[in-house]
């Protein structure tokens, strides 16, 4: 099997440069190729990059992320809904929850944003051995965002997943329909207001999760 | 045929098909049919569904059909504690099901900013790798039975019965071990685990030299999988295939070695196994390769293991501060992830599980087309997927 050897690789952990340098240089590359098109930026320390597109250049963004940064991996793409929702508690049993909370204000995460639903995509590097999160808001009204398959394929089933899962319409997708649910599924189950019912008809026993000793007080 | 939508790509597609169609009955005289696999085919490894259309004997176009074990756990997720997640996503790829639960606990740190102690690190990169073996151990006897030899998949589940004793021995479950805690581990090793992991490591080593021969070196297997299923790098780059499956097609990237998490990787003399070739002997090769580097990673990891406490100073009552993060890592099917969205509460706001086998799966249409039909089955059991981590 001398023919297949396997690529000497070394394990050693490698001297980087400044990998904050490296994000920050991805941002200043996307921010130059959107234009306007790019909102703005969230960078942790040695840890991440956020960056949020505007919705029209949101397949822009991921051209560019694929030929700019070298971004070849899809990794992957879905949404998120910033409805407040305090403790997922509101579905609740009412034994549950005697006193429901009022919901905090809504309040989007890393890079910002104005709207209740999110895109959110993932890109990897292979060679740069580093990833990044696009985002882009969808208007309320408006619940649509180009599809992604003329730059990535694998994004396909993704949106799929996204469409059935949040009522988010792909424009060009060939094929959108329903992956997971049946074919006549009502709602958008990861919704924050697609309620729980297991959890609304009767009480769910795992509520009080670990039980303070006499004495302990909550940290 | 059912009626046409007025969408471009599927006039296309419906040209294209009848025109094939009309090719083949000048031809031979033969319709095309459609063919389902599943959702029970033993090829399926719980209940993916397929159904091809053929003509004669080659697929025209082939489209799996799942979610028939969809169980919702991103949004069962946002109603659970954090400690209360891990029992769920152990289920996601039940056959190594430690491994699961790593890259969620490395998210929940990631946002509490805790670091597990040394001795936690090791001791979970070594459960890590014997999920591994495990997962891998069933693959390499399962892909030879789907192509006819029955002995393979009885000796592999016969002698991964040894790495599961050992991980029951030391979590206490055989298949769902719920045994990451954020900040550490649940338990310390029990006395003699470590002399008995050795051992188990000494026969898996001996299990993949008795299938090097007995599988790779078979000339039926070989002619069943060489140039079968060939997958270009750049291709599979883009519909997101990881792990084993992207290294045998010659990409050198591999998340234990190549991603930030603060497993204990680094500490250990290891190499990554790639493939020029990107067929489905390729994927065989690697992974086997993978698995016996992995018994070298565990007894280089039992030997260096550092003293210490196995948990770090949190809360009882965890509450997660506010914030993202992404946390992935090389799991036996590729990469998972886990994008957790917190709000400073008990419970996750949002988790987004990035599972290897929905991404790895996905290429199948592109990669069944034009392929025999025996070849599916060969096709599907390379690229090896488990359905509760395509479905989750």
């Amino acid at each position: 099997m001398t023919q297949l050897s396997s690529t000497d690789t070394d394990t050693s952990a490698e001297a980087e440069p400044q990998p904050d340098e490296r994000r920050e240089a991805w941002a200043a590359q996307l921010a130059d190729s959107l234009g306007d098109g790019y909102a703005e930026h969230h960078i942790i320390e040695g840890s991440d990059l956020w960056v949020r597109v505007a919705r029209d250049s949101w397949t822009d963004a991921a051209t560019a992320a694929r030929d700019l940064l070298g971004c070849q991996f899809f990794d992957w793409l879905s949404a998120i809904d910033w409805l407040p929702s305090p403790f997922g508690r509101d579905m609740d049993a009412q034994e549950d929850n005697p006193e429901p909370k009022a919901a905090d204000p809504m309040e989007q995460g890393h890079a910002g944003g104005e709207t209740r639903f999110q895109m959110v995509m993932r890109l990897y590097s292979i060679s740069e051995h580093m990833g990044l999160t696009i985002k882009a808001d969808l208007p309320d009204g408006d619940l649509s965002i180009d599809t992604l398959i003329g730059v990535y394929p694998g994004a396909d089933w993704h949106e799929r997943e996204a469409w059935e899962m949040f009522g988010i319409h792909f424009n060009n997708h060939p094929d959108l329909r329903n992956i997971y649910l049946p074919g006549e599924f009502e709602g958008n189950p990861l919704r924050k207001d697609f309620p729980l019912l297991a959890r609304r008809v009767k009480p769910w026993p795992g509520i009080v999760d670990v039980e303070l000793f006499p004495g302990e007080e909550d940290s | 045929m059912t009626a046409v939508g007025t969408d471009q790509r599927q006039q296309l597609a419906y040209v294209a098909t009848q025109a094939a169609d009309a090719r083949l009955n000048v031809e031979i005289e033969t319709e095309g049919m459609t063919l389902n696999i599943g959702p029970q085919h033993p090829a399926t490894h719980g209940t993916l569904r397929l159904v091809a259309r053929l003509d004669g004997e080659q697929v025209v176009e082939a489209e799996p059909i799942m979610g028939y074990m969809h169980r919702g756990y991103e949004k069962l997720a946002e109603v659970r504690t954090y400690p209360q997640v891990t029992t769920l996503i152990n289920r996601i790829d039940w056959l190594g099901s430690f491994a699961n639960e790593v890259p969620f606990i490395l998210a929940a740190e990631k946002l509490m900013e805790v670091e597990a102690p040394p001795r936690a690190q090791w001791i979970r990169t070594v459960l890590f790798e014997l999920s591994r073996i495990a997962n891998i151990t069933l693959f390499l006897g399962d892909m030879a039975v789907q192509l006819g030899a029955l002995t393979p998949v009885f000796m592999a589940f016969r002698d991964r019965e040894f790495v599961l004793n050992q991980i029951e021995a030391a979590t206490g479950g055989r298949f769902h071990p719920n045994f990451d805690r954020i900040g550490g581990l649940k338990d310390d090793l029990p006395k003699g685990w470590i002399d008995d992991t050795r051992q188990v490591m000494e026969k898996m080593r001996d299990f993949c030299d008795e299938f090097e021969e007995l599988v790779l070196g078979n000339e039926i297997f070989e002619a069943r999988t060489r140039g079968i299923g060939i997958v270009p790098a750049d291709v599979g780059l883009a519909y997101g295939l990881s792990g084993a499956n992207i290294r045998a097609s010659g990409v050198d990237w591999d998340l234990r070695r190549d991603g930030h998490e603060a497993l204990a990787y680094d500490q250990v003399d290891w190499k990554v196994w790639t493939h020029p070739d990107g067929d489905s002997f390729a994927r065989y090769w690697v992974r086997l390769q993978e698995t016996r580097e992995a018994t070298h990673i565990v007894d280089q990891l039992l030997d260096g293991l550092p003293s210490g406490p196995i948990m770090a100073k949190v809360p009882r009552i965890i509450k997660v501060p506010a914030g993202e993060a992404y946390a992935a890592t090389e799991n036996p099917l590729g990469e998972m992830g886990y994008y957790v969205v917190s709000k400073g509460d008990l419970v996750p706001f949002r988790v987004k599980i990035r599972s290897a086998s929905f991404s790895n799966i996905s290429i199948t249409p592109w990669l069944l087309k034009g392929v025999y039909v025996p070849d599916i089955i060969t096709i599907l059991a390379s690229l090896y997927f488990i359905l509760g981590d395509i479905d989750r």
